[in-house]
């Protein structure tokens, strides 16, 4: 009997500018692989399925568990971590391709350094006086503990603001991520003291009004964090902040 | 005179902490990571963080921290950094509260705390299960502050290569790659932090994660810095096998209730819930009546290994044994363990809350690093480092959640030391050496890109990883150290005859990973090389032909230097500080 391999095809571009193109490989299976794994498979011997020498994948990556936010890629349609990616779970030939939203650095690796300056510009933190002893912090019940938690754990991966439909050059939509932050952080005792800066971040252009209900940010979210929800309590506090600071005009 | 120039290298905890303080007190920073640094790898980092806040009425202190530290380290740590760091915690941990770290609550709003191993007390705060993740956002938030206020300059993207030394060996800045121009370029600085964490990526496959290949510390070592301890790493006794990685199965599992044990008759074929309670043997609550389950890692690890190849009763035949937590209930479960529950069921398609989960020891913690002096500086001037990188706060073995205090801890130091040094650094002759420096980053890069041999990188570094875990990890003997040590030289040939098959002058990650390579084998021969010399057993040193700790011969920190000519490590030792606690033996098996 043959060896049993796996199909992939790969979306590959060698630079910003450059043309893409598809590249098919036919690796080993072995049990418990993902897409990562596959692709060191590539890199430990570079030869595409038609038999011709190629050049490892580039690809962004680095817990392989879910939690640093690298490697989210659209595979076989859809926006996901690739370390997630279990390859007995997808369908072959497995589609492997770059964010769509975001340039293309080179082959799967794409710059979302966007992302960060959204959350410079609605001051995702609590602005602490100093890190000198200052005794300890606010109590928090752990009800609030629990609401902010999910909130916290988003992973900056991007894959929200790639299924957005809304989030595009026309609008220039910060996207659900930073929406859901700025939740977090007017929602924290002394984080709230920069509350009505960041509500006003958020109002105009690409501000929260830009938001279609699509709810596909939810969906496509590997950590599940409650983004529908976010957006529409920060967009009633964004209403609201707009209608304060008209009254005070 | 100018605010100084200090440049971070690692945006891990230990890098986010030394930029914070230095920020703050108004000096200037450029740090440099080869991620964004909130994909760095302290993001893994799963159970909590110790300090001795003593909320639970048990009688908890800052010394008794110190003392289980010590003890839990095999006596191997200098006593002065890590009572210090102790004293600090319980200030940390205030602090991450104010910084907005979402950590669990009591009902009265009040910090929760929870086990860990090698201790007796509630000494952990945690958030949720996914603390590193949490408290590396704080930091980085507060990174991003300054960054946005124009203190903090970030360079991600780039990777560190060397040191820009001068002609006295002084430290005048680093050389960096840009990983998408790959272009090499020395910045000035006055000081430098190395804060680049551990150096999984030599045993191939471990809970590390990518960017964790211990490079910028091998580059210092080969530039003259002593590399410190190098032998003791930390198998975490409880990691779910995979093909592309080991991931980790937290300690707080076993702190909040989770039992360890396998089914008494070998090779049994039943499904675990259905074995019953008096078929299964709970070996570590057997074996150590007092710690339980909650034993300190490497012997948790030694002992999973006995019953697995030496009593033969690994689950099924295989190098496995039951970590179960389905006796806990679910809302407890998600309260406090969703985070690495869903890692279980994510990677191994079972939910842990119904079946007991599948472990096996894995790598996962370096003890060693940089050799630093009190003050974080390593022996090369105005060389800083901090964090896992470095090697002074966990001695022959790490007790669980210190890993996050010690970094924080470590990077709090560093950063005003680094400062205090810089302000009083007499100005460079010359060019500070960053020409002759740029000159020979660009030499060895030209030599690689010029290289038309045969060998893949990738393979040559999972041999590396295979030679290293088979013979540097939980059981050592001296025969196949030495066997490995041949190996590493034997492909140190090889990468002179390598191929990359990728000579682009673009984002190559694989021209990029093969420069790590080097640097990997060489400090792979460092620990190997330690481990032989070390004839004893300390911590998670464990020798089976020199089985009992030998603190006449061995109380002493090994110190690997760089033997440029040989181009191998040569070891000292040096005398370890005990001032505070004495030596006594290590038994958790007894009542201590």
């Amino acid at each position: 009997m043959a060896e049993k391999t796996i199909q992939i095809e790969i979306k590959r571009q060698s630079g910003p500018e450059a043309p893409s193109t598809w590249e098919k490989f036919e690796i080993p299976w072995k049990p418990g692989m993902n897409v990562i794994s596959v692709m060191r498979e590539i890199a430990a011997n570079p030869v595409n399925s038609n038999g011709q020498e190629t050049t490892p994948i580039a690809y962004d990556s680095n817990c392989l568990e879910e939690i640093c936010g690298s490697c989210a890629m659209v595979i076989n349609g859809k926006a996901r971590m690739a370390c997630s990616a279990l390859v007995d779970k997808l369908e072959q030939p497995i589609r492997v391709q770059p964010l769509t939203k975001f340039p293309v650095v080179r082959d799967l690796a794409v710059d979302r350094s966007v992302l960060f300056e959204n959350l410079k510009a609605v001051k995702a933190w609590v602005p602490v006086d100093g890190t000198y002893d200052l005794g300890s912090g606010p109590r928090i019940f752990p009800q609030q503990q629990e609401a902010a938690y999910p909130l916290s754990n988003c992973i900056s991966c991007c894959c929200c603001m790639e299924v957005c439909p809304q989030f595009n050059d026309a609008t220039g939509f910060v996207g659900a991520a930073t929406i859901a932050q700025v939740k977090l952080f007017n929602s924290h005792p002394s984080g709230k003291v920069l509350k009505e800066e960041r509500l006003r971040a958020l109002a105009g252009d690409g501000g929260v009004q830009e938001c279609g209900f699509a709810q596909n940010c939810v969906q496509a979210c590997p950590k599940q964090l409650p983004l529908t929800e976010a957006i529409s309590d920060v967009t009633r506090d964004v209403t609201l902040q707009v209608a304060k600071d008209f009254l005070r005009a | 005179m100018a605010a100084p120039k200090i440049i971070v290298v690692g945006g891990g905890l230990a890098g986010l902490a030394a930029v914070i303080k230095i920020a703050e007190s108004g000096g200037n920073v450029d740090l440099f990571s080869i991620v964004p640094v909130k994909r760095s790898h302290s993001v893994c980092a799963q159970g909590g963080i110790n300090a001795a806040k003593n909320l639970k009425g048990e009688g908890d202190t800052t010394w008794k921290h110190f003392d289980d530290t010590i003890y839990g380290g095999d006596f191997l740590a200098n006593q002065t950094p890590v009572k210090a760091m102790c004293e600090a915690a319980p200030g940390i941990i205030d602090l991450l509260d104010r910084m907005g770290v979402p950590f669990n609550r009591t009902p009265e709003g009040l910090l929760d705390f929870r086990r860990f191993g090698g201790t007796l007390y509630h000494r952990t705060a945690f958030a949720g299960a996914t603390t590193g993740q949490q408290l590396l956002y704080a930091l980085d938030e507060q990174v991003r502050r300054y960054e946005s206020e124009g203190r903090v300059r970030k360079f991600e993207g780039w990777e560190f290569l060397s040191a820009v030394l001068d002609s006295e060996g002084v430290a005048r800045g680093i050389c960096a790659m840009n990983l998408r121009s790959m272009e090499l370029v020395t910045f000035p600085a006055d000081a430098i932090i190395i804060a680049t964490g551990g150096n999984g990526a030599i045993f191939g496959k471990s809970t590390n994660s990518v960017v964790c290949t211990g490079s910028a510390q091998a580059a210092l070592y080969q530039q003259g810095a002593y590399y410190a301890n190098g032998e003791f790493i930390q198998v975490h006794p409880t990691s779910i096998p995979g093909e592309d990685k080991l991931r980790l199965m937290s300690e707080s599992a076993r702190g909040e209730g989770g039992r360890v044990w396998v089914p008494r008759t070998p090779g049994d074929k039943r499904e675990a819930k259905s074995i019953p309670e008096n078929e299964r043997w709970y070996f570590l609550e057997e074996w150590y009546p007092k710690y339980g389950n909650l034993v300190p890692r490497d012997v948790a690890t030694r002992a999973i290994h006995k019953v697995v190849y030496e009593h033969g009763l690994g689950i099924d035949g295989q190098p496995m044994v039951y970590l179960d937590l389905t006796h806990i209930d679910r809302a407890t479960l998600d309260r406090k363990l969703e985070g690495i529950l869903e890692i279980y069921e994510k990677f191994v398609g079972d939910d842990p809350r119904e079946v007991p989960m599948k472990i096996f020891p894995g790598m996962h913690y370096t003890m060693g690093g940089l050799w630093v002096d009190f003050n974080q500086m390593t022996n090369i001037p105005g060389v800083f480092a901090a964090g896992e990188a470095e090697y002074q706060y966990h001695g022959a073995n790490r007790l669980g959640a210190n890993s996050l205090v010690s970094c924080i801890f470590g990077g709090f130091q560093a950063g005003p030391n680094a400062v205090a040094y810089a302000k009083s650094l007499k100005p460079a002759s010359g060019d500070g050496g960053h020409a002759q420096e740029l000159a020979r980053q660009q030499a060895l890069n030209q030599q690689l890109l010029s290289s038309s041999g045969t060998e893949n990188p990738f393979r040559i570094w999972r041999e590396l990883g295979e030679t290293m875990t088979q013979n540097v990890t939980v059981i050592r003997y001296n025969k196949n150290i030495l066997e490995t040590e041949n190996k590493i030289a034997e492909l140190m040939e090889r990468y002179r005859n390598i191929n990359l098959s990728d000579r682009s002058q673009w984002a190559n990650t694989s021209f990029a990973f093969t420069r790590q390579l080097w640097n990997m084998l060489q400090i792979g021969r460092v620990v190997a090389q330690g481990a032989r010399l070390r004839d004893e057993s300390r911590g998670a040193h464990y020798k089976p032909d020199f089985p009992e700790r030998n603190d006449e011969k061995f109380l002493k920190t090994t110190k690997a230097s760089f033997d440029a000519t040989a181009n191998e490590p040569r070891i000292e030792y040096e005398e370890v500080d005990t001032q505070f606690i004495p030596p006594r033996p290590r038994r958790y098996d007894a009542a201590s």
